[in-house]
């Protein structure tokens, strides 16, 4: 039996980045706010101080930050006639898991997406004609333009301590930064990191073949730095163990080291870890949400009524809860008709791996970060003419090494044999002259209608809900995309001077074992018309608008970017339209 | 290295840390969390007795040593997987959650898929280790003149795991001798490159070999170095001999 | 639609934090106007709404709360927080207005009596854990508005048995014997030869502030040693440092570096944690720019009259420090930075913090240890936290980097020996 508690003004479902950025613009605004966290509280001195935070074996093999699957998992098919099967450890993503969700273990890659990104089938339609499109690619425009988000973006970033150099400041193009990006209103609050041997190298090499090389914006700081929230970070140290690990010095942008220090001194905030929603309630019409239902650790069920209510979990599980709660149409791919679990998409990524003398090259891959990286845009969204090359789409490339650790990152050129003095010979003497970039091309995924969430049939998690399905597999168009971006990223690495290029291509089936990011997107996503979207253009649901979905389950596609920037940027415009929109007027904000 | 033991799963709903203490759901507001002498240190499995194991039989650890010799063959420089500590890093972690796959999706049916929808075995490692040493044992017994596999010469040996790696060679007794010659790969290789805490990379020799330094946190001085070996010996989550003083 | 929005909205209005502030700010600035006034009103009118906001700020200064909090029902004033004296436990009493296990019974002179003399009303001594002895040096005046203020809070009924040591020493009698030993009676006398900033400090620093009551050494019967003022003590297993400013261990802080330290809980060179955590959070954060910069102007021309000779620097060459500097070089330069210049308002400045090359090392060793949380303000929100290394480091390792980072970066203080760890260790895991 569910046991109530005394409604709270609003109730937000995960505290990662975009739920600590909603408690912080509501508490502001003066309401109540609860934040319902399945997984456990994290911090730096605690959970990943350093010398327990450098283990390789218990973060990165055994996946300790993450959810276990054993808590709930996902099924996976490529074709919508085949028989899903649980992923039963993880793969292709990282699904997080406790306060600060992804924020925790991320890298910080900090990207601004391409103004044209957010008008994508009205851009590309434009350029190339609708013909140009394959025909069962359901890209859509988001409903938000890039002009919109800007100060968004610029929030998050100062939020963050961003380092990077602009590329564009009010319309002006900038030396040393990225040429492609859409205008930004001031300059990055922090310096670019200085950068390894192997990157400025890649650099060089890349200006030299005529692109316009500039340092990754970063989350890792390069200097000390107080945001604007009055919360400090000390400077990044370079140690190489960012991505799937937490910060052991206060370094890397989380909602740990920007947010929460703030959010847990309001009086009107509070937070439950540990404690799983299980759905949304809804009110006899079912158009408006009364709340949550949670269950704690000693399996006790508690009902939490909230006059608004904001999903802020990871992407699936945010569209798994709109699904078990009866919220919105489910999408029917044989149709091509409702919205939830509809435009699910990942990322396209390959890499290139490059071998070179080891008597002339010692690159100390271990010296490292997350986001750390020079990287050129000239292959990026509709920043090159697609029309002779017959896909659309594409992503940034670089030279970003994040990490030298020798379990996973030990590279030994093609015709080694896997085991045997050779390899051990092949390990030892190139783990100082190869280059393996932690993120090579990084593309675009554009949705299909045959790529999809659904329910599935047979497995279930430990509270007997059904896990969700996912439909998945690569389009020739992503299949080209990749060809033509590794190819361009591999002459790079020839012209840096490498003996061998080895090139990774993105090959299909998409593969649930091989990791391509955890940059999952899509299933609830935003637009202009509710027969194609499950949110309106400030991510409130179409059918609930007591409901506010956050996250990349609203990107209507994704994007050749990292997509943390743009999931923030629209968690700030999100809260701006609640405070100044919805509580003046609760209701729809857009009429469709 | 204290003796806790690090369960981190969740038991139903519950999570439980180190010494057994289950993580209860808790309110959080007013200030950061924080508790003295709080620290989430890794739980490697304790180390067995001298010359004991904590899962395998002793015919097991003579055959996972053998094996793990053969695919990391020591060297004039660098000890191979035996002396590494390859087969007691396989043991602790099969006689830990690994071995029984503490936290991951194990809810039946398990179907077998594409290879690209992943693992879908109803064996845990610890079962297969269990059954593919004895299959192998069978096997090698069998078809190599009443020798175990830790008899046989180096070429016999790498005849052995060639036909296991290529599928040459049928274990039966419900196990695919691919699947458990990756297994295997998988497993000692990431014996050698984890940290010495978890019983191989002894001596952080694997680290050594390649020059990483291991649990290192601070190369501010170093970024900016370009193109210079970096000089500083590895250390391990333990530290390092000169951590301790030396005493008179 | 529409009562949905009125119920938002009336939420909104009822816990705007942002019309809390505004309220916190308008008390603040009554406050300093009601000081004036109050001075100038020898018999203060107990409803005098100035009067009680004085007295709030007064308890607020003195931390009342710190001790006379409920342990169990967090109810401040309440009472019953058990209290380490060098002698054994004693228990805070209820200071709410309940009549009868509070103080809704006494008169404001029982009051005075209690609070500068350290008599009950029945004649009975009070222990000086209790610190009347700085109390004493409040005005009259002031010791009244935490009176009048004090009758404002809820009356909580909470039988406390404050008494709980052995004999001979539960002989409250005992107390005029000590009394006569170590307690000066008397109100502050200004300096006339200071400025007025320097005398409201020196009032601060002896009297509702009580510093001493930490900083300063005690006899062996826990009085003030008072010609060694402020110049450290051990007391609930940390070591509170020499803040003689003129030549202690902050010796090299500015008179902004104090008060930012006092009022923030972080400067360039420290983090205020343990009990000085919740001195700033509940006291220092709490008090005007006027006072804690009083309180620094006044600390920082303080000397140590009694510093005995320094210990002599370590050599570079003994074997924990060879084995500290290893363990420094890959645990702690991450944070704190080679030269431990640390990174100011985040992470200490081994150098330039007060209690590293303390002449005890209790506090090093316990942050060591244990960790530590520091201080969060609205100044300095982050808190950011030190983790405890003792599962990790054996005795000797944390012995060997305590010595180390005692006698770096120009520190001289003597070595710790892997037998005082352990001792530490024990202290620690009893807690």
């Amino acid at each position: 039996m569910a046991r109530r508690l005394p409604a709270k003004d609003v109730v937000i479902v995960g505290l990662g980045w975009t739920g600590s950025i909603l408690a912080n613009e509501l508490t502001d605004a003066g309401l109540e706010v609860l934040a319902i966290e399945r997984g456990p509280w994290r911090n730096t001195a605690t959970d990943y101080p350093p010398n327990a935070a450098q283990d390789e074996l218990r973060y990165r093999i055994r996946h300790e930050l993450f959810l276990r699957p054993e808590q709930t998992t996902f099924t996976f098919r490529n074709k919508m006639d085949e028989t899903a099967l649980p992923i039963r450890t993880w793969g292709a993503f990282m699904p997080p898991n406790g306060v600060g969700g992804g924020g925790v273990h991320w890298n910080a890659e900090t990207w601004r997406f391409l103004p044209s990104d957010f008008v994508l089938r009205t851009h590309l339609t434009q350029r190339y004609g609708a013909r140009f499109l394959p025909q069962d690619m359901t890209i859509q425009d988001w409903g938000v333009t890039y002009d919109e988000l800007e100060p968004h973006y610029d929030a998050f970033e100062y939020l963050c301590g961003t380092c990077g150099t602009a590329g564009n400041l009010k319309g002006q193009i900038q030396d040393g930064g990225n040429p492609f990006e859409g205008s930004r209103s001031r300059p990055y609050p922090n310096p670019a990191q200085p950068q390894p041997f192997s990157h400025t190298l890649f650099a060089k090499a890349a200006r030299e073949l005529g692109y316009k090389p500039f340092p990754q914006p970063s989350g890792n700081m390069s200097r000390a730095y107080v945001n604007p929230l009055g919360v400090r970070l000390g400077p990044c140290t370079y140690c190489g163990f960012c991505e799937w690990f937490g910060c052991g010095n206060y370094s890397k942008a989380s909602p740990q080291t920007t947010i929460l220090p703030v959010l847990v001194r309001k009086p009107n905030f509070v937070a439950r870890d540990n404690c799983e929603v299980t759905r949304i309630n809804m009110d006899a019409s079912g158009r408006r949400a009364k709340g949550v239902t949670f269950v704690d650790t000693s399996g006790q069920e508690w009902e939490q009524p909230a006059q608004l209510v904001i999903l802020a979990a990871y992407t699936i599980f945010n569209v798994q809860l709109l699904m078990l709660s009866g919220i919105g149409k489910r999408y029917d791919p044989a149709k091509n008709e409702g919205v939830i679990g509809r435009n699910f998409t990942h990322q396209t990524i390959s890499d290139v791996v490059s071998f070179f003398d080891k008597s002339k090259f010692v690159f100390n891959p271990f010296i490292a970060s997350g986001a750390i990286g020079m990287c050129i845009d000239e292959f990026n969204g509709d920043n090159f003419d697609h029309g002779p090359h017959g896909f659309v789409g594409g992503g940034y490339m670089g030279q970003v090494q994040t990490n030298g650790r020798p379990i996973e990152t030990t590279p030994v050129p093609p015709g080694t044999p896997r085991w045997g003095a050779k390899w051990k010979q092949a390990v030892r003497d190139n783990y100082q002259c190869a280059l393996k970039p932690g993120t090579g091309v990084h593309g675009s995924m554009y949705s299909y209608r045959d790529v999809y969430l659904d329910l599935d049939p047979t497995y279930r998690d430990r509270f007997d809900r059904p896990l969700v399905r996912i439909t998945m597999d690569f389009h020739d168009n992503e299949l080209k995309q990749n060809a033509f971006l590794t190819d361009k990223f591999a002459e790079i690495f020839t012209a840096m001077g490498a003996k061998q290029v080895v090139k990774e291509y993105r090959k299909g089936p998409y593969d649930i074992t091989k990791y391509q990011t955890t940059h999952l997107c899509g299933g609830a996503v935003m637009g202009t018309d509710p027969k194609t979207s499950a949110l309106n253009r400030y991510l409130q649901s179409w059918d609930v608008p007591n409901l506010f979905v956050m996250g990349a389950s609203a990107f209507p596609q994704n994007a050749g970017y990292n997509p943390t920037g743009t999931v923030a940027a629209l968690a700030y415009w999100s809260a701006k339209a609640i405070r100044e929109q919805y509580l003046k007027n609760p209701g729809p904000l857009v009429h469709a | 290295m204290s003796p806790l033991r690090r369960r981190d799963l969740l038991k139903g709903t519950a999570l439980v840390l180190a010494g057994g203490t289950a993580v209860r759901a808790s309110i959080i507001a007013g200030r950061l969390p924080w508790q003295p002498g709080t620290a989430s240190a890794p739980q490697p499995h304790a180390g067995n007795a001298p010359g004991g194991w904590n899962f395998f039989t002793a015919a097991e650890g003579a055959a996972i040593e053998a094996i793990a010799d053969r695919l990391i063959p020591p060297d004039a420089n660098t000890p191979g997987g035996k002396d590494a500590g390859c087969a007691a890093f396989i043991d602790r972690q099969l006689a830990g959650p690994y071995g029984q796959r503490e936290g991951l999706y194990t809810v039946p049916p398990f179907e077998k898929g594409a290879k690209q929808q992943g693992p879908q075995s109803a064996l845990n490692p610890a079962e297969l280790y269990r059954k593919g040493l004895g299959a192998l044992d069978d096997y090698v017994h069998a078809a190599r003149d009443g020798h175990s596999f830790a008899t046989l010469d180096a070429a016999q040996q790498d005849e052995i795991l060639q036909g296991l790696e290529a599928g040459k060679i049928a274990l039966g007794a419900g196990v695919d001798a691919q699947t458990f010659f990756e297994q295997l790969l998988q497993d000692v290789q990431q014996g050698f490159f984890a940290d010495p805490i978890y019983g191989g990379n002894r001596d952080m020799c694997a680290w050594k070999m390649i020059g990483f330094p291991g649990a290192r946190y601070d190369y501010r001085d170093w970024v900016g170095r370009h193109n210079e070996p970096y000089p500083l010996p590895p250390v391990s989550i333990a530290g390092r001999a000169e951590w301790t003083p030396k005493s008179g | 639609m529409r009562d949905r929005a009125l119920a938002l909205f009336a939420s909104a209005a009822r816990s705007r934090p942002a019309s809390a502030c505004a309220c916190a700010l308008a008390c603040a600035a009554v406050a300093l106007l009601g000081c004036a006034a109050a001075r100038a009103q020898l018999v203060p009118d107990s409803q005098d709404f100035a009067i009680i906001e004085r007295g709030r700020y007064l308890a607020t200064v003195a931390d009342c709360a710190a001790c006379h909090t409920d342990p169990a029902t967090k109810q401040p004033f309440a009472g019953g927080q058990p209290i380490e004296t060098p002698f054994g436990i004693v228990r805070a009493a209820n200071i709410t207005p309940d009549a009868q296990t509070g103080i809704g019974n006494w008169s404001d002179d029982d009051f005075d009596a209690a609070v500068r003399r350290g008599r009950m009303p029945d004649g009975g001594h009070l222990y000086p854990a209790m610190p009347y002895p700085y109390f004493a040096r409040m005005s009259k005046d002031d010791v009244l508005a935490m009176r009048a203020y004090l009758r404002t809070v809820p009356a909580v009924y909470n039988p406390v048995k404050t008494d709980q040591l052995p004999f001979p020493l539960s002989i409250r009698a005992g107390m005029a014997l000590w009394n006569a030993l170590y307690f000066e009676p008397g109100e502050f006398e200004p300096d006339a030869g200071q400025s007025a900033q320097w005398n409201r400090g020196a009032y601060l620093v002896r009297g509702p502030g009580h510093c001493g009551a930490c900083h300063t050494p005690k006899t062996f019967l826990g009085g003030d040693k008072s010609d060694r003022r402020l110049e450290g003590y051990a007391i609930q297993g940390w070591f509170a440092p020499n803040i003689n400013g003129g030549n202690g261990g902050i010796a090299n802080w500015s008179v902004t570096d104090i008060a930012e330290y006092l009022q923030k809980g972080h400067n360039r060179f420290a983090a205020a944690s343990g009990p000085m955590q919740e001195v700033v959070e509940r006291s220092g954060s709490q008090m005007t720019s006027g006072d804690v910069e009083a309180i620094a102007t006044y600390l920082e021309q303080q000397h140590s009259e009694g510093a005995g000779g320094s210990a002599t620097v370590v050599a570079a060459n003994d074997p924990r420090m060879a084995a500290g500097s290893a363990i420094y070089t890959d645990l702690c330069s991450a944070c704190h930075k080679k030269d431990g210049s640390g990174v100011a308002y985040l992470i200490p400045n081994l150098a330039g913090a007060a209690s590293v090359a303390a002449r005890d090392p209790t506090s090093v060793l316990r942050v060591l240890i244990s960790g530590a949380q520091s201080a969060a303000t609205a100044a300095e929100p982050t808190a950011p936290a030190m983790p405890a290394y003792g599962r990790q480091l054996n005795d000797a390792q944390i012995a060997a980097v305590a010595t180390y980072v005692r006698n770096s970066w120009g520190h001289a203080s003597t070595p710790v020996s892997a037998g005082e760890v352990g001792k530490q260790r024990k202290r620690l895991s009893a807690d």
